[in-house]
């Protein structure tokens, strides 16, 4: 059990292994388009783990990261025009993102570190783990970029207008990817700290 | 009270000697410490500062059509100061108290000369709060997370202005921040005035080189900061290589675009505007960011000179190029000193397997 809960706290994909720290600068501009795209990295991962489980005795070494990809982006291109279909806003701004799971480093991590030596069921269990684990930091990013780059939370005013009365102002640079950046590296630190001591 | 040694230490050493500093030694031939190199650029900035505090006066009553007294125009620019440098020092030496704590480390210097600059390249009514929210950020990610003075990559005090500038870009930018006290009066700064097409507004040369123009605090009196610069050369704290390049560069690049026709005024006025000169003599030369080796602090102010010009010429958006011209280069001048290292390297290389071929 305690393999399966690492990646959202002691293995973080993000955090520990820093893999998929650029769309997580890119999507965590506001809260509901990180949720999105966390619960999307979620169903592409365990998906994708899950079928390569299942294929992982047939599927000959020397071509295994090409049939994984074919997997991959079968379940991106599924997820893709479900989120048109359903969340034709939402899709909009996370516009090439969702589309570059593909390349999202934390998936053919899982699938060559994971879903190919292992049996199915914990292969799943392992990939909404590692998507969860992914989730959770750009949650938290999103959180404090969209609370004090626009004042907002999934998108309702929460900064009282008193204080914007009183001189408090939205600081521009947590909409931009620097910041974004910065509190991805505060996260680690502070995970480096807990980790150490 | 041991636990709270960082504290006692930087309220033991911030103007006394401590004993631990060589007291005597003919073999020791320079005894300047950090303390007062740091000492001396403070004092370098005082004719930049003491004239800036006259001119947010001196601005403020033009604006509002008072007589400009001159005790007036100093005390009113004083006390627009003060609240400025003590919010800062308060702020970051919050946190880097907290930091030498953590890490069990002595307060450094360093932050009594970024705590100087910041408030003097604010615009004179940044909100406070503003002003402790970038030194504290300026502090924490461009120092102590890299492991505090001496191992910042960055210049803090420009890292400060940089963040507020991206941040709350309304208290930094436009034309209505310039001038204290006044908010229905636009007073853009000359290097404004230039970018956003009005060169016939500008002051004349002699304006800019007294510096009787809105701007930042200490930017706008080169008189005074020439003086300055003179200060930091005779005492040797800062490299007239770097000073003389980003001069060398910044006017070359000027005078080139002014000659194609780029920039509407002649070259030598692009470096009498905005913050290029105060840049060039207390930001691009400080000891810890800009390149260590000989050959590179030519490089490394040679490209900050052009980057600045070019920056103000090409982007409308960001007139101050020189801050983040020299913020780009300071990225760059480990580059460039290692450049330089591996250039020394391959021609001692060179030097020394030339007479075993000579002699075979």
């Amino acid at each position: 059990m305690k393999k399966y809960l690492g990646p959202l706290s002691k293995d973080n994909p993000v955090l520990v292994q820093t893999l998929g720290v650029c769309s997580a600068l890119a999507v965590t501009a506001q809260m509901k388009p990180a949720v999105v795209m966390a619960l999307s990295v979620t169903v592409v991962c365990a998906c994708s783990n899950l079928i390569i489980s299942l294929m992982r005795n047939t599927i000959p070494p020397r071509v295994r990261i090409i049939v994984q990809l074919l997997v991959v982006s079968f379940f991106v291109i599924l997820v893709d025009q479900v989120l048109q279909a359903l969340l034709y806003d939402v899709s909009k701004m996370l516009s090439v993102f969702v589309g570059l799971i593909i390349t999202n480093c934390i998936i053919m991590g899982r699938l060559e570190a994971f879903a190919l030596s292992h049996k199915p069921l914990p292969s799943l269990v392992d990939g909404v783990m590692n998507g969860l684990g992914y989730g959770l930091v750009l949650v938290v990013v999103a959180f404090f970029r969209e609370l004090l780059g626009s004042g907002t939370l999934w998108n309702h005013p929460v900064v009282p207008a008193s204080w914007y009365a009183a001189g408090y102002m939205n600081n521009g640079l947590m909409i931009l990817p620097p910041m974004a950046l910065i509190l991805v590296g505060v996260l680690i630190w502070a995970k480096g700290e807990t980790r150490s001591s | 009270m041991r636990k709270h040694n960082a504290l006692l230490d930087a309220i033991d050493t911030f103007l006394r000697t401590p004993s631990t500093v060589t007291a005597s030694g003919s073999h020791i031939r320079d005894c300047v410490d950090m303390k007062r190199i740091m000492i001396t650029v403070m004092i370098a900035l005082c004719p930049a500062l003491f004239f800036g505090m006259w001119n947010v006066g001196y601005q403020h009553f033009i604006a509002i059509g008072a007589p400009t007294a001159l005790w007036s125009c100093f005390w009113y620019g004083f006390l627009k100061w003060l609240p400025l440098v003590v919010v800062t020092y308060a702020s970051g030496l919050l946190v880097e108290v907290l930091f030498a704590q953590w890490r069990g480390h002595e307060v450094a210097e360093g932050f009594f000369v970024t705590g100087f600059l910041i408030p003097m390249i604010m615009p004179p009514d940044v909100p406070l709060w503003i002003v402790a929210v970038a030194t504290a950020f300026a502090v924490l990610f461009g120092k102590e997370v890299f492991g505090g003075t001496g191992f910042n990559f960055l210049n803090p005090a420009l890292l400060a202005r940089a963040f507020v500038f991206f941040a709350y870009p309304s208290v930094i930018s436009g034309d209505k921040v310039w001038i204290s006290g006044a908010d229905a009066v636009t007073g853009a700064t000359p290097l404004a005035m230039v970018m956003n097409g009005h060169p016939e507004a500008m002051p004349s040369t002699w304006e800019l080189f007294v510096g009787t123009i809105p701007g930042c605090i200490g930017e706008t009196c080169k008189i005074a900061i020439l003086l300055g610069a003179a200060i930091l050369l005779f005492t040797q704290v800062a490299d007239w290589r770097i000073m003389l390049s980003v001069l060398v560069g910044g006017y070359a690049t000027a005078f080139l675009c002014h000659v194609s026709g780029l920039c509407p005024v002649p070259g030598y006025q692009q470096l009498l505007m905005g913050g290029f000169l105060f840049g060039a003599v207390f930001m691009a030369t400080d000891p810890v960011t800009a390149a260590h080796t000989r050959e590179g602090k030519y490089v490394f102010g040679l490209l900050v000179g052009i980057l600045a010009i070019l920056i103000r010429l090409l982007n409308k958006g960001y007139p101050e190029g020189m801050m983040l011209a020299i913020l780009l280069m300071n990225i760059f001048a480990p580059l460039i000193d290692y450049c330089v290292v591996q250039a020394h390297i391959r021609r001692r290389e060179k030097r020394l397997s030339q007479p075993k071929t000579a002699a075979r």
